[in-house]
């Protein structure tokens, strides 16, 4: 799997990478949880973070001119473990200067045909976030209409989610999405589910032509989440502001603190090209080709032997 | 009682739920790359025996149930309640057939079982999975009936049926199995 996917990017002469797991910033987003250690070096003790991905230094990459680049390397993430999560895994992560999303969609089909070798339908699946949350729920995911969400969630043997979700629309569209859209999701295809509502953006460019939605694209194949893509947004103050916006969020929800990264903010500034960047999890990737039925079969070691 | 987050939640431990005790089965972490973390746990409620899906935000906690599994020895039926005693220390248990059920088709007096007890009262009972029963009443077979064929049916001393071979006479013994309630073999006196 690793060789079929060095010889797609060398064939098209995207530059492997290598960047720091151990840095002295993290990410904001609050639905990801960081381990940090301490840097002991006398008379000073620094708090270094390991990467939940590798996409902030990929980025200064870009800006600093690097063209396209593609990176094999460990990521972490505090409090994910189970059938498709252990908390230190391996991502494929990419980035296409000059493409835009549905080049990028082009790609990543390209990608999972090539590793997949013929095991998988030729027919990729490509449907907006409204269109298969309308088509498996009868539900708007773009206007949160909160009594349409809890008669569903009713109806649906799902009670449980009004109090999970009370009144915020992402996750109200988390929790119907994972139970009731996601298993229906790429049967033995891929499955790319483009256009993510506003409120689900991350680190995506909002749509020009439509502010409801963004240029977010996630893949799945049997109902398996597998990776999440965007047409990056490139505007330092945008980046900075859902930087505090979430830093902002972490204080009210007792989250643990984190360090902004400045060098990101700084890099986008001095310009980053128009780009296209993709992350992939390899370990449930191997999964799915050799029909595992937990992340623990395709890992040398899971967590709970680590 | 011990509090549990939904980490914790492993197939067999007993929590309270919705004031019922219940048995984790299955627990699976569902999360979104860049989302809400969940736990779609598969739960048997032990009172009622059905088995339900819930889902909790991750990092919930539930209440442990008191609810442990002892070996009794079946004492007696006295018409209104079913008596079980502890044998290392004697002590008595009392049911009504509401909690005994389906397993009191196999109870025999002085047989071994299993009663789950909930803050040290009855909650469920459990044959063992092999039990010895006479049978008082099926049709006489025929000569030369061998153990292929259809069967018959054969009531029990602690009136179960069962579908036995047609060469298995009233007044034998025969060994079942009560998660089937299948017949196994005939027991030798």
């Amino acid at each position: 799997m690793l060789a079929t996917i060095r010889r797609f990017f060398s064939e098209r002469a995207v530059l492997e990478v290598e960047t720091p797991l151990l840095s002295q910033t993290i990410g904001t987003d609050p639905q990801l949880e960081f381990f940090t250690t301490e840097f002991n070096f006398p008379p000073s003790r620094q708090t270094l973070y390991l990467q939940t991905s590798p996409e902030f230094a990929m980025k200064r990459l870009l800006a600093s001119g690097s063209g396209s680049i593609y990176q094999i390397c460990k990521a972490f993430r505090n409090g994910e473990a189970g059938r498709f999560h252990n908390p230190e895994f391996t991502m494929l992560e990419w980035y296409r200067v000059g493409f835009n999303l549905q080049q990028l969609m082009d790609e990543i089909a390209d990608l999972i045909a090539e590793a997949f070798a013929g095991q998988l339908s030729s027919e990729t699946q490509r449907i907006s976030y409204q269109d298969v949350f309308k088509l498996n729920t009868g539900l708007d995911a773009l206007t949160f209409d909160y009594q349409a969400y809890c008669a569903y969630a009713l109806d649906n043997q799902l009670p449980e989610a009004i109090d999970i979700c009370r009144h915020d629309h992402a996750i109200w569209l988390d929790f119907i999405f994972t139970h009731k859209v996601q298993p229906e999701l790429g049967k033995n295809a891929l499955c790319l589910v483009f256009g993510y509502p506003a409120c689900q953006s991350s680190l995506a460019r909002l749509n020009p032509l439509d502010d409801l939605v963004t240029e977010r694209v996630e893949l799945f194949i049997n109902g398996v989440e597998l990776g999440n893509g965007y047409y990056e947004l490139l505007d330092a103050n945008e980046q900075n502001q859902r930087f505090d916006r979430e830093i902002a969020y972490r204080q009210q929800n007792n989250l643990p603190p984190v360090t902004k990264d400045h060098r990101l903010i700084q890099a986008l500034e001095a310009g980053m090209p128009d780009c296209s960047g993709v992350a992939i999890g390899l370990d449930r990737l191997l999964m799915l080709l050799s029909n595992s039925a937990s992340i623990d079969q395709v890992l040398g070691f899971a967590v709970g032997r680590a | 009682m011990a509090i549990y987050s939904t980490n914790e939640f492993k197939a067999g431990l007993k929590v309270m739920l919705d004031n019922d005790p219940c048995a984790i089965i299955e627990n699976e972490f569902v999360k979104p790359g860049k989302g809400q973390a969940f736990n779609r746990v598969k739960i048997r409620n032990l009172k009622t025996g059905r088995v339900i899906e819930r889902t909790f935000k991750s990092g919930e906690t539930l209440e442990g149930a008191d609810v442990v599994d002892v070996e009794m020895q079946y004492l007696y039926n006295d018409g209104s309640f079913r008596h079980f005693m502890v044998l290392d220390t004697f002590e008595q248990y009392q049911t009504d057939d509401k909690i005994v059920g389906d397993a009191g088709l196999w109870l025999k007096d002085q047989d071994m079982c299993t009663v789950t007890l909930w803050n040290d009262a009855p909650l469920a009972v459990t044959p063992a999975n092999f039990v010895e029963l006479a049978i008082v009443e099926t049709d006489p077979g025929v000569r030369g009936d061998t153990s292929g064929g259809g069967g018959k049916p054969a009531k029990l001393d602690t009136g179960a049926v069962v579908r036995v071979p047609l060469f298995v006479q009233q007044g034998e013994t025969i060994k079942v199995d009560t998660r089937t309630g299948e017949y196994v073999s005939r027991v030798k006196e």
